[in-house]
Parts: structure tokens; C-alpha cells; sequence
């Protein structure tokens, strides 16, 4: 029997980003796949191949030496990591069962490592503990790195893919993610990863489309399989059919009708029907993403993170090379603020050269201000080059994670230290500058009336807010339903926010992803909410909406809209209220 | 890896328990394939039938041993009684974690 013609089979994720893109696929895997031949070595040719492994090994080893001697002494915990994928490159296991493979199957080094280190995957799957089971993760970055000295790559990079391509992922870490080239990719869809995690806020920060927690999408898909990738409704499929084809190319045609629409609105201002002026603000990871956020019609920068640059260097950055950055952003954005967070390292940014200690609940354990306060060399070297950045252009100094006023209370001595060694040294830098707290833990919002008093603004950052109040882990696909921005409770963590920042008289900004959803906005803006900061792509369609939107009608809502005691029911209420001005496309099925 | 069987050669053992939070993880595991890796002869860990090398620590790692499970350690010359001490040791102390 000949085989027929693969059949269309449809998957539903998590819509990640939104948008329609049709194209081949292109996986990406750990072990790079697509790269990896098989070949044969002959009995004279055996003895120089396990020198190639060999002489990779010893580079990878070298390399990784390097990596150590480059660290900071005081990061010491670090070092034991670091060292126990030192020992690792030597195991007998990895290292002495491949150079058998080699010899006894007389095959290539490339595919003796990669049957190798399939086999030790498989085995670690057995294991029923969690944390124990994920330790082959520290195999795999090793025979990663073995890997790529025999392929010759440095490291298998999907910044060097060249086709257009639908990049098929068992998970993107926040480093890959960043190195997607736009023209070059159509759109992504990965196994792992919810609404929400950090690879679907970079994938609608580059306006692709994504759809995430797919489960099977590495397994179901082949190299150069078509797909439609449907990011606004969480839905991919292999190998459609002509009729399925011909409809996603009229609905991929609409959504791209809609979206010139919308861009070319998004230069005129943020004020609804009756007067009120609102300020749409954009969240950005990189220094490039300024342009984007610009044409989009933001005003400001409301969140910087800063993440970015840690992760990419995989070492902590220098004050110099931090206010070179910080520098060139606050320059580009001048007249305009920007609001640059602390490190929010650790929690869903996990990268095995900053953790100190394994910890097995990283979202509760020591992240973001608690990471700074632990490590204060780390912090302040951050905190001066903000300060010194700040010399130059408009800078709001914003903290993430504040849990307690004895937080804000530390920092702010962390910040007078910092501002000393400055005076010290005779830099130039302005330490004018306002100083704001992330209310994102349920325990800041309660405490808010008191933090008010210790800071210049609030910003709520929904994304941790939503997840610590409901706890619920948002990349784990089983609980990812309940991650919902409208549920009762989140919209009174809000509204005692708002009303703590408003008897206090500092100013209120959110910088979530809540923000940039338009069905959101009538909510917020009927609270009394007028800083949005989002991710520049969603700025467009959130401000149709509030060009259309009646903030008097929506304060009258509010009322009703804090009476239901069920998300559902307060989605549906938005939904039939504003179905008249509700944007096409991103909210629909 | 290989199911434990009685040795025709006398052979040490001693019974331990894993006592840290976290279970035997890759740097408890780096550590005492560093201390077996001096040993004159084999050295060996088993939890129920499974029986692993203890100088490879992916070996070590595939026993997924989490906190409160029991280890034998083994060897296979006296002459090693003294690593066998040593990682008897770094096992009651849980892993210098506690």
C-alpha cells in the first residue's frame, strides 16, 4: 500500500501572540536535529574520530573553564554548579559510553553523543522525582556543549536559520526567544509555555504569531510540513487541506486589513469620547525595541526590563557596560520617560550562571529585590549606572517585587550607599529621580496605604499579581485556565491599589500584560486607572478602543461589574456592554 | 546499570540514608564520584535492585534518589574502607546542605 498524502490534523494550544502566518515548518530542538548526519567511520579512520570527540571535549572543557575563571569570586555557590558540569564532561557515563559507541558501532562522534545522551534522557525520565528528574538538564547542557564543538558551531543558534520558517520548539528560553529574527521568522509554536509566560510576551513584542503549550507540536511535526499557525485563537495545523488553506489565506488577509487600520490610528492621541487624556506606555527588553515602540504611538517607556542583558552575557555586567545601555535608551527616548526595573531575576528567568542555590520553588523563592538585597554588590552596581544614566534624560527607578515596607525601606538605604560611592568617585549622574514599587504580591497590595508612603508611584504588574493571588503556576497548562485577569479578586487587588495611590497622592501606572488587552481597558479605566504601560504591538488596538470608549459609562459599569462574583460572568457582561467597540480579531471564538 | 547480585568476593557494605531537602542532585552526586574516583577498586550504590557506578555521576543521578531513601554503598576491596567511610560520612551529613 503507498502511503498516502499526510492528512490535516489541527492542535490546540494557548494562543501566545496573535496573528495568522502560514508557512514550512522548522524544528528546533536541544540537540539540533537538523544538523546532526549519521555516517559510517571505517576501522583505520575509528581511532582518529575518537580523537575528534576527544579533542571536542577537551575545547568544550577549556570553554567551559573559562566560563568559571570569568565569574565573580563572590557568586561562589554558583562555582559548584559550574564545577559539577565540569565533572560531568569526564563521566563515564557520557564520555566513556560514547567513545564504546563509536568504536563498536563505527559511527560518526556527532551521532555516538547524541545516542548517548538519549539514552541518559530516557533513563532520567524514569526517575518519579521532579527536581531529581530534572537534572538532566545539566547533562544535556553539557553534551550541548560537547555537541557543538564536534559540529563546528559554536552553538547551535536559531539566529543563523535563513529560510522563512515556522520555528517548532519544544520550549524557546527567554535568550533564544530574542534571537529570532524577525524577517526571517513567520511565526512560532512550542510544546511548553502558557498564556503569559515569558515566551509569549516576547512573541507579541515582535507582533509574530505563537501558539504555546502545544504538548506534541516537536512529535506531530516534520521538517517542511506546512502549517497555519493561528495565534489568536491558540490553534496550529499540519498539513491542511486546500479548503482549509484557501480560508486561513482570506482570514490571514482580513487580520492583516485590520491591522494597517489600526496603525495607521495610532499616531493620534489616547483620549476617549469624553475628554479623558490617557497615557499608553510601552514594555520593552531591548534597546532596539524603542522604534517599534515609537511607530506604535507610545508615549513613554513604562517598563524597561532589564533582564535581557544579564541573561545574554551570561555573567553580571559591569556598571559601564549597564549605563552604556541605560545611556543609549534614555537618549533615544529623550524628551520622554523611561522606567527602568531593577533585575527580576530568578522565577521564570532562571539561567544557571545567577542562581545561587537550587531552589525547588524559584517564583516563591529568592528573585527579583530579595535577589538584589542578598547580593548588594550586584544592585548597586545596577543602581549607579541608572543614576548615572539618569543624567542624561528623563529616568523613573522602579522595584520589583516588594513584599513588605521593611523592602522598600532596605532599598532605599541600598540606594543612599550607592549614591555615596557616586559622590565618591566624582561621576556625574542626577539622583533626582522617582522611585516606584511593583505591586505584583498580594501582600503589597494590602500593605499598599503604607508603601504609598514610601515611594513617588505604584506600578501593578499583573502577570505575578494574577498568578501569587490565584496561585497558579501560568505555564503549567493544567491550571493555566484559571490564570484569568477579570476574576472578582484580581479586580479588588486593583481597585484597593488604585485607591490607596489615590488617598496618598502618588501616581498609579499598570504594566502588565492586562493592559494591553483591550477587553481589559473599560474595567481599568472605569476604576480611574490612566497609566497603561503594554507591549508596544498591543498599543494600536487598545487605543481604538479608548477613542471609542465613554470613561462616565464605564465608571457607571465599574459598579455593576464589581457585584458579579464569577469571572465569567464579568467577561460576559464586557462582552455584550461593548461588543460595539471591542476590537475584530484578537478577542474572537 | 546492573541488578545487585551477592558477590563471590567479600564485599563491604553499609546501609544510609539520603537526609538533605533536595534528594541526591548533581553536586552531592559530582562529589562522591570525585571520592569513589579514588578508590584502588569498585565502588558501588544501590537503591532496591538498582545497583550503579559511584564514579559516574549520571549514573549516581539515574538512581533519582530523593530525601529519605536508602543507599548501600559497596566496595569491593577493603582497601577502600576508608572512601567508603567518606561518602558514609558526606551521606549523614546530608551533602553539607543541612
Amino acid at each position: 500500500m503507498k502511503p498516502s498524502k499526510s492528512e490535516q490534523l489541527v492542535l490546540k494550544g494557548i494562543s501566545g501572540a496573535p496573528g495568522i502566518c502560514i508557512g514550512k515548518a522548522y524544528i528546533v530542538d536541544r540537540e539540533g536535529v537538523n544538523i546532526i548526519k549519521r555516517y559510517p567511520i571505517s576501522d583505520d579512520m575509528l581511532p582518529k574520530e575518537i580523537d575528534r570527540f576527544k579533542h571536542a571535549v577537551t575545547k568544550a572543557k577549556n570553554d567551559h573553564a573559562h566560563v568559571i575563571e570569568s565569574l565573580d569570586e563572590d557568586i561562589g555557590e554558583n562555582l559548584t554548579i559550574l564545577e559539577t558540569h565540569m565533572a560531568l564532561f569526564k563521566d563515564k557515563m557520557l564520555y566513556g559510553t560514547t567513545l564504546d559507541t563509536i568504536s563498536n558501532e563505527k559511527i560518526n562522534a556527532e551521532w555516538a553523543l547524541r545516542k548517548v545522551s538519549r539514552k541518559v534522557k530516557a533513563l532520567f525520565q524514569q526517575i518519579d522525582d521532579k527536581y531529581l528528574q530534572a537534572r538532566v538538564n545539566d547533562i544535556v547542557q553539557v553534551s550541548d556543549k560537547i555537541m557543538a564543538y564536534l559540529v563546528g558551531a559554536q552553538d547551535i543558534k536559531i539566529c543563523d536559520i535563513n529560510k522563512r520558517v515556522i520555528i517548532v520548539a519544544h520550549d524557546l528560553s527567554p535568550a533564544d526567544a530574542s534571537q529570532i529574527q524577525l524577517e526571517r521568522i513567520k511565526g512560532f509554536v512550542t510544546d511548553r509555555g502558557g498564556k503569559d509566560s515569558h515566551t509569549s510576551i516576547v512573541a507579541k513584542s515582535l507582533n509574530i504569531p505563537a501558539v504555546l503549550g502545544l504538548v506534541q507540536a516537536t512529535t506531530a511535526v516534520k521538517n517542511d510540513d506546512i502549517l497555519i499557525v493561528d495565534g489568536s485563537t491558540g490553534t496550529m495545523i499540519i498539513n491542511p487541506d486546500e479548503d482549509t488553506l484557501f480560508e486561513y489565506e482570506e482570514r490571514l488577509a482580513r487580520y492583516e486589513a485590520y491591522r494597517a487600520g489600526l496603525l495607521r490610528e495610532s499616531h493620534l492621541p489616547a483620549v476617549t469620547q469624553d475628554g479623558v487624556s490617557l497615557n499608553l506606555m510601552a514594555n520593552i527588553e531591548l534597546v532596539e525595541e524603542v522604534v517599534a515602540a515609537k511607530d506604535y504611538g507610545a508615549s513613554d517607556i513604562g517598563l524597561f526590563r532589564t533582564e535581557f542583558l544579564y541573561l545574554d552575557l551570561k555573567r553580571f555586567p559591569t556598571e559601564d557596560e549597564l549605563l552604556c545601555k541605560y545611556k543609549e535608551l534614555v537618549e533615544l527616548m529623550t524628551p520622554n520617560t523611561v522606567t527602568i526595573r531593577t533585575l527580576d531575576i530568578n522565577g521564570d528567568k532562571v539561567n544557571p550562571y545567577l542562581t545561587a542555590m537550587e531552589e525547588a520553588n524559584p517564583s516563591l523563592g529568592l528573585r527579583a529585590v530579595r535577589f538584589c538585597l542578598e547580593n548588594e554588590d550586584i544592585f548597586i552596581t545596577q543602581l549607579k549606572a541608572i543614576f548615572r544614566a539618569a543624567a542624561f534624560g528623563n529616568i523613573k527607578l522602579l522595584i520589583p517585587m516588594i513584599s513588605c515596607v521593611e523592602e522598600i525601606i532596605q532599598v532605599k538605604q541600598v540606594i543612599s550607599k550607592s549614591i555615596l560611592q557616586l559622590e565618591q568617585e566624582d561621576k556625574i549622574f542626577n539622583k533626582d529621580i522617582p522611585l516606584g514599587a511593583m505591586i505584583e504580591v498580594p501582600s503589597a497590595v494590602i500593605m499598599a496605604d503604607q508603601l504609598a508612603d514610601h515611594v513617588d508611584f505604584f506600578s501593578i504588574g499583573t502577570n505575578d499579581l494574577i498568578q501569587y493571588s490565584m496561585a497558579i503556576d501560568r505555564r503549567n497548562r493544567q491550571v493555566a485556565h484559571l490564570y484569568q485577569a477579570l476574576s472578582p479578586a484580581v479586580l479588588r487587588m486593583i481597585k484597593m491599589t488604585y485607591d490607596a495611590a489615590k488617598n496618598k497622592g502618588i501616581e498609579l501606572v499598570m504594566c502588565g500584560e492586562m493592559a494591553g488587552d483591550p477587553i481589559n481597558i473599560p474595567v481599568l479605566v472605569g476604576m480611574g486607572l490612566t497609566n497603561f504601560s503594554m507591549n508596544s504591538v498591543s498599543i494600536p488596538a487598545v487605543k481604538r478602543l479608548i477613542r471609542d470608549l465613554d470613561a462616565e459609562k464605564a465608571k457607571q459599569n465599574l459598579k455593576k461589574i464589581m457585584n458579579f462574583n464569577k469571572a465569567q460572568d464579568i467577561l460576559d457582561f464586557i462582552l455584550k456592554e461593548y461588543q460595539a467597540i471591542l476590537p475584530f480579531g484578537e478577542t474572537d471564538e | 546499570m546492573e541488578s545487585a547480585k551477592v558477590g563471590k568476593n567479600p564485599i563491604t557494605i553499609r546501609k544510609t540514608i539520603v537526609n538533605n531537602e533536595l534528594g541526591m542532585h548533581a553536586r552531592p552526586a559530582a562529589k562522591i564520584s570525585e571520592i569513589a574516583g579514588t578508590a584502588q577498586s569498585d565502588v558501588w550504590l544501590c537503591v532496591d535492585v538498582t545497583k550503579v557506578d559511584a564514579t559516574s555521576i549520571i549514573d549516581i543521578l539515574t538512581l533519582g534518589a530523593i530525601k529519605g531513601t536508602q543507599v548501600i554503598i559497596e566496595i569491593q576491596d577493603k582497601a577502600d574502607v576508608n572512601i567508603l567511610n567518606q561518602i558514609l560520612e558526606f551521606f549523614e551529613d546530608g551533602f553539607g546542605e543541612k
